[in-house]
């Protein structure tokens, strides 16, 4: 009767840990888009919107609106809600005029854009044990508000590949600065190959935090979330410091990949990199890596130490 | 005297950074043709001018090699030169106009301000279908204005490449204004990148060209200033919203050589006079995505025109001229030396600069670039921000003049659309950020006055409201939220008074250009200030215009930032 009670619990951390990321996105996706002032009421009376208005009596100087009141304006209250409030109008001014394609017309304004960022290509060097090689980055391809996006980690360490996850996503555009993405994940590396169905968010969160939180299920009822964070911290215009942190959580044992359920590990990591070019930046940095739980006796158990401290040094790339 | 440059918190590791900036003393076609050291043309100035007048013209658009920053490139150009030739038009003849494509890809010729029928307005996929390969297309039309304006390419990114011209027409009658010297003074922004390029790159990292972000040295700075506290509290609240105080322009000084009359800062265009002349100048703002602050340090500025429309003479010391925007400026050195025309970008990343001497060589100082402007709350906040420091006191229960924007339907739930102004401010007062309190007299719409008045005096019938909306980090552009591609025309019914409304819901300057009518621009009380064909709209700010629907047919309407146009920021506006 232990099991049942420890996959719960485990799947309790889950939750908890995918809702870290997913609930900023939640919160702000309904505060989009942003205004600058919050004024509830829906329309003031006596606007002079539109045809009203016969007279040269302008916009302007007609309504010299009078607020009934003034809500709090602190910025914690100035984002409307999502949905248009009632009296919204319409942007529609064509009167059923419709564009006639002629020939010529030569708008990017949806065009695809395709992109390549490798954040990460380092030399790991763990405080104790061998040198690895990580990559880290993504690729994208699409329109305005839906894009392929791909998106790979790995490490290669001890001759061989220790652990390569893909991801190959849909990305749709939920607000101005989050992407809810769908797709399937394979994780490479040692022990047997895994597949999962992946459905995460991915933004920019509040105080400029670059976000990914995405949840996963895969065969024979495993379930993974992934949340991992970046801030960018400018000395000067090309010297940039960027925090990191990520975090992965299992909902159940899987021994032959070496991991435990629950928090699995936890990487913070430092890096300081220099834009010789925007597209190439040369940077340095360490990383603290901690294991828990399951996880960390797997590791104990070959020998492994359970936290490391990593120095790093690497280019990021972007096209 | 040097030309010196400071450019305070951008590290320039690269060696040839200051050539890049000041790009080539002999820089752009001239050299290719060989003999010209400075590649000027004045109308009558003491410089060779390269004026085309008449009624009848041949233009041929074709690539050119050039060289403005010591890498050699392709230029698409009107008649082999850069800008194109001058065309001197007059008022009340009817001009042809024989424009062949030598290119290996489709162009066309937009002439920039002018009222005409809209099948000779140039813009392909409204008004034609181009130019194509080897082809010649004819444009005919009356001329019913005088004034300056000017002609660029309305195909691609052509007009970021090169294809772009001055347009000046003498009125019919004696001109109101006499001068002694009339130099046309255009301004670009050359880059050795793709357009297409730049355009990719805007979409997926829209800060690429910023080479003033905020940093740590600004941070300290602030600190100092208003102590540690305040200075993360205002840091605080620009990342909390996910924007930047300096996104001021999206492409920048990083990849743009400004450029004055096709010359490049070192290339140093200059137009001669005697002391004691009234000169005019006729300053053109045809780059393609760049806000100039223009000042001839030791002259006053007389400005007597804006958008080729005659102004009641206003002094001033410096002037904001947004895209396609043009201001025609009297002049009158009494002294025997040089003076620097001075043109920096709104980010403070370049500029363009040329010289007004007695004697061909003479130079004056050129003057630092003022200090990077950062956005306040007025220019996130409208009428808001104005409220005490940082605008957001409670209270206040009355706020007389203040306008509520009505925003579209279309606004909200959209990936496209980052903020909304509740209250814009509606103030045409406002030099802007970076030329508040400089000092210097600042030239603003609420000083245009356009002689004679509106020209139609039948009350507005009717009001269409739009906001200019965008997604920084998407980099999307648009009116209402909607993109060009997903939008139907704006209908004006042919023949009625209209008001257009238009709030600005970013935090970037906006020139909207409506082709083929006048925007008939209103003071905030709604009474008629300054006819033009381009209007500026301040972030956050409320502008409205009144337009006589009179040109049956269809027509471009558009931010003239192009990489915002072609994001967009684009509606065909249909009179019928």
């Amino acid at each position: 009767m232990k099991a049942p009670i420890k996959t719960m619990a485990s799947a309790g951390v889950l939750a908890i840990a995918f809702a870290t990321g997913a609930l900023a996105v939640t919160q702000d996706a309904t505060q989009q888009p942003m205004a600058m002032t919050h004024m509830p009421m829906p329309q003031l009376h006596g606007h002079p919107h539109t045809s009203q208005s016969n007279t040269a009596m302008p916009a302007s100087a007609a309504s010299v609106a009078k607020p009934r009141a003034v809500p709090d304006m602190e910025l914690s209250s100035v984002h409307h809600a999502s949905t248009a409030p009632v009296g919204a109008r319409s942007p529609d001014y064509s009167d059923g005029y419709r564009y006639e394609a002629l020939e010529g017309m030569d708008m990017r304004d949806d065009s695809a854009v395709a992109a390549l960022l490798l954040s990460r290509m380092e030399y790991v060097h763990p405080r104790d044990g061998g040198n690895a090689v990580a990559i880290d980055g993504e690729a994208w391809y699409g329109r305005n508000f839906d894009k392929l996006w791909l998106k790979f980690e790995g490490e290669h360490a001890e001759g061989r590949l220790q652990d390569l996850r893909t991801e190959a996503l849909w990305s749709h555009a939920l607000t101005a600065f989050w992407d809810r993405q769908l797709g399937v994940r394979h994780d490479f590396g040692a022990g047997p190959a895994r597949t999962w169905a992946a459905f995460g968010v991915e933004g920019l969160a509040p105080y400029r935090f670059e976000t990914e939180a995405t949840f996963y299920v895969g065969q024979g009822g495993r379930t993974a979330a992934r949340a991992a964070f970046e801030y960018e911290a400018r000395f000067t215009q090309r010297l940039i410091l960027q925090p990191s942190l990520e975090a992965n959580f299992y909902g159940r044992d899987d021994p032959q990949r070496d991991i435990g359920s629950g928090l699995s590990d936890f990487q913070a990591g430092l890096r300081l990199r220099y834009e010789l070019r925007r597209e190439f930046a040369p940077y340095a940095g360490i990383v603290w890596q901690q294991r828990f739980g399951r996880t960390r006796d797997y590791l104990r158990a070959q020998g492994e130490s359970a936290d490391d401290l990593q120095f790093v040094a690497g280019v990021r790339i972007w096209f | 005297m040097k030309p010196t440059i400071r450019n305070p918190g951008f590290s320039i590791p690269m060696p040839s950074r200051r050539r890049f900036v000041q790009g080539l003393a002999l820089g752009g076609t001239a050299a290719m043709l060989g003999g010209f050291a400075k590649p000027v043309w004045a109308l009558a100035g003491g410089n060779q001018p390269r004026v085309l007048s008449g009624t009848e013209f041949n233009l041929e658009v074709a690539e050119m090699p050039v060289n403005y920053t010591g890498h050699a490139n392709i230029a698409t150009t009107v008649n082999g030169q850069l800008p194109g030739p001058l065309l001197r038009w007059r008022e009340g003849t009817a001009v042809v106009l024989h424009v062949t494509n030598r290119m290996r890809v489709p162009t066309s010729i937009h002439w920039h301000g002018i009222l005409l029928p809209f099948d000779m307005d140039g813009v392909p996929g409204i008004s034609f279908p181009g130019i194509a390969l080897g082809e010649t297309f004819t444009y005919r039309f009356p001329v019913r204005q005088s004034g300056t304006y000017w002609y660029h390419a309305h195909s691609g990114f052509q007009e970021q490449t090169g294809l772009y011209g001055p347009l000046v027409i003498d009125p019919a009658m004696p001109d109101r204004i006499t001068a002694d010297r009339d130099y046309v003074v255009m301004l670009n922004d050359w880059t050795d990148m793709d357009p297409d390029r730049i355009f990719a790159i805007l979409k997926t990292r829209s800060d690429y060209f910023s080479v003033n972000q905020p940093s740590l040295p600004g941070f300290m700075r602030d600190a100092a200033r208003t102590g540690l506290a305040g200075a993360l509290r205002e840091r605080a609240m620009w990342n909390r919203m996910r924007m930047s105080p300096r996104d001021l322009i999206d492409v920048t000084g990083f990849t743009y050589t400004y450029l004055m009359n096709g010359a490049t800062p070192a290339g140093n265009w200059t137009g001669l006079f005697r002391p004691g002349e009234r000169v005019r100048l006729r300053f053109i703002n045809a780059s393609a995505n760049s806000y100039f602050d223009v000042r001839v340090p030791g002259l006053k500025l007389t400005v007597i025109a804006a958008d080729g429309q005659d102004i009641e003479p206003v002094a001033a010391d410096e002037f904001r001229i947004a895209v396609a925007e043009t201001y025609d400026v009297i002049v009158e050195p009494q002294e025997d030396r040089a003076y620097t025309i001075f043109a920096q970008s709104i980010d403070r990343s370049g500029f363009a600069r040329g010289t007004l001497a007695p004697r061909v060589g003479m130079q004056a100082e050129v003057p630092a670039l003022d200090p990077v402007p950062t956005l306040t709350m007025v220019d996130m906040m409208g009428a808001m921000g104005d409220r005490g420091d940082h605008g957001m006191q409670h209270g206040g229960m009355d706020m007389p003049g203040m306008v509520k924007a009505h925003h579209a339907r279309s606004e909200y739930r959209n990936p496209g659309v980052d903020m909304l102004v509740d209250m814009p401010r509606t103030n045409l007062d406002d030099p802007g950020a970076g030329l508040r309190d400089n000092g210097r007299r600042v030239l603003t719409y609420a000083d245009l006055h356009t002689v004679g008045g509106s020209l139609y005096p039948q009350p507005v019938t009717r009001e269409i409201e739009l906001h200019l909306d965008g997604s920084m980090e998407r980099f999307i552009w648009s009116f209402d939220g909607v993109i060009f591609s997903k939008a139907k025309p704006v209908h004006f019914r042919y023949g009625e008074h209209l008001r257009i409304v238009l709030c600005n819901d970013t935090m970037m300057n906006h020139p909207i250009h409506l082709h083929g009518m006048w925007s008939e621009v209103e003071s905030p009380e709604g009474e008629f200030q300054v006819r033009k064909q381009t209007v500026n709209v301040q972030p956050a700010q409320r502008v409205t215009y009144r337009v006589k629907a009179d040109a049956p047919g269809r027509w471009a309407y558009h931010c003239h930032l192009l990489y915002h146009m072609e994001a967009g920021m684009f509606r065909e506006v249909v009179v019928a």
